[in-house]
């Protein structure tokens, strides 16, 4: 069985890879390397897959996993220039590809139940744009 | 990982098959099948997959769009499916065609670095086909 919660955190970042200029940048990440940032309303969706436990009847306890993705996601990400204020961004460019893989990292261990695990993160960028990461190299 | 691109058409279509006589036209497609058509605005999720590159990116966003605009956009947005769309030219008009015909035309000569991964349409908020592709 899949269980999914829903966050979200709204955030700034800038795309750019300090070892390469502005028309690399600009030709690599777009609108996105404008210098000084912009942006997002992020909506997360954290999958687990599992069994109900049998004396529960959970795969998971929602009030803990709520307060596992604040701890780790929303407290230090919301409201935050992610670059500035948020590693390892400061050295990883914060594109929607590794912002996943972050939350991932910060999520996986503390979603290991013998009946549950972490399936999968979703991250919207936008209403148009978003990517699954399931923990694969 | 995988990532999913949002794009949005608006087109006319109007479902009658070749095969079937007019009464059964009528009777299997409802107001699908009134002569002069009618239009949605489809939504289309393109979802491509492969590795983080070194940019952090498994998609050059612009290249994406760049081709769904070219290969499909520019053919399908505000156009007659039935009509317009080559691709569909010898088929029913179906959504279920459509993805189909859009995940053909996509993947020729697909020349990203991710793979095209999944082709999704809706025709109204209510119904969504989706194909994954091989």
């Amino acid at each position: 069985m899949l269980l999914t919660r829903k966050a979200e955190f709204s955030a700034s970042h800038v795309c750019r890879d300090p070892a390469l200029g502005d028309d690399e940048n600009r030709a690599l990440y777009g609108m996105n390397a404008n210098p000084h940032g912009h942006g997002h309303n992020y909506v997360l969706e954290v999958t687990i897959e599992g069994d109900p436990d049998p004396i529960t009847g959970m795969v998971f306890d929602l009030r803990e996993l709520k307060e596992i993705i604040n701890a780790e996601v929303v407290d230090p990400m919301d409201h935050r220039f992610l670059n500035h204020e948020v590693p390892p961004f400061d050295h990883v460019v914060p594109t929607t590809e590794n912002i996943a893989v972050e939350i991932w990292k910060r999520l996986h261990s503390r979603i290991a139940l013998p009946n549950a695990r972490l399936k999968n993160v979703r991250l919207y960028e936008t209403a148009d744009l978003y990517v699954d990461y399931g923990g694969e190299a | 990982m995988r990532l999913t691109r949002r794009y949005r058409f608006a087109a006319s279509h109007r479902l009658n098959s070749d095969a079937l006589t007019p009464d059964e036209n009528a009777r299997l497609y409802g107001k699908c099948n009134n002569p002069f058509g009618h239009g949605h605005d489809y939504v289309l999720d393109v979802s491509v997959e492969g590795p983080v590159d070194a940019s952090g990116q498994i998609v050059d966003r612009g290249a994406l769009d760049a081709l769904v605009q070219e290969r499909v956009l520019a053919h399908v947005d505000h156009r007659n499916l039935n009509r317009d769309f080559r691709e569909l030219q010898s088929q029913v008009a179906t959504t279920e065609n459509l993805a189909f015909a859009i995940e053909r035309m996509l993947a020729r000569d697909w020349a990203l670095a991710a793979r095209l991964a999944r082709v999704r349409i809706s025709e109204t908020a209510r119904n969504t086909f989706e194909l994954e592709t091989k």
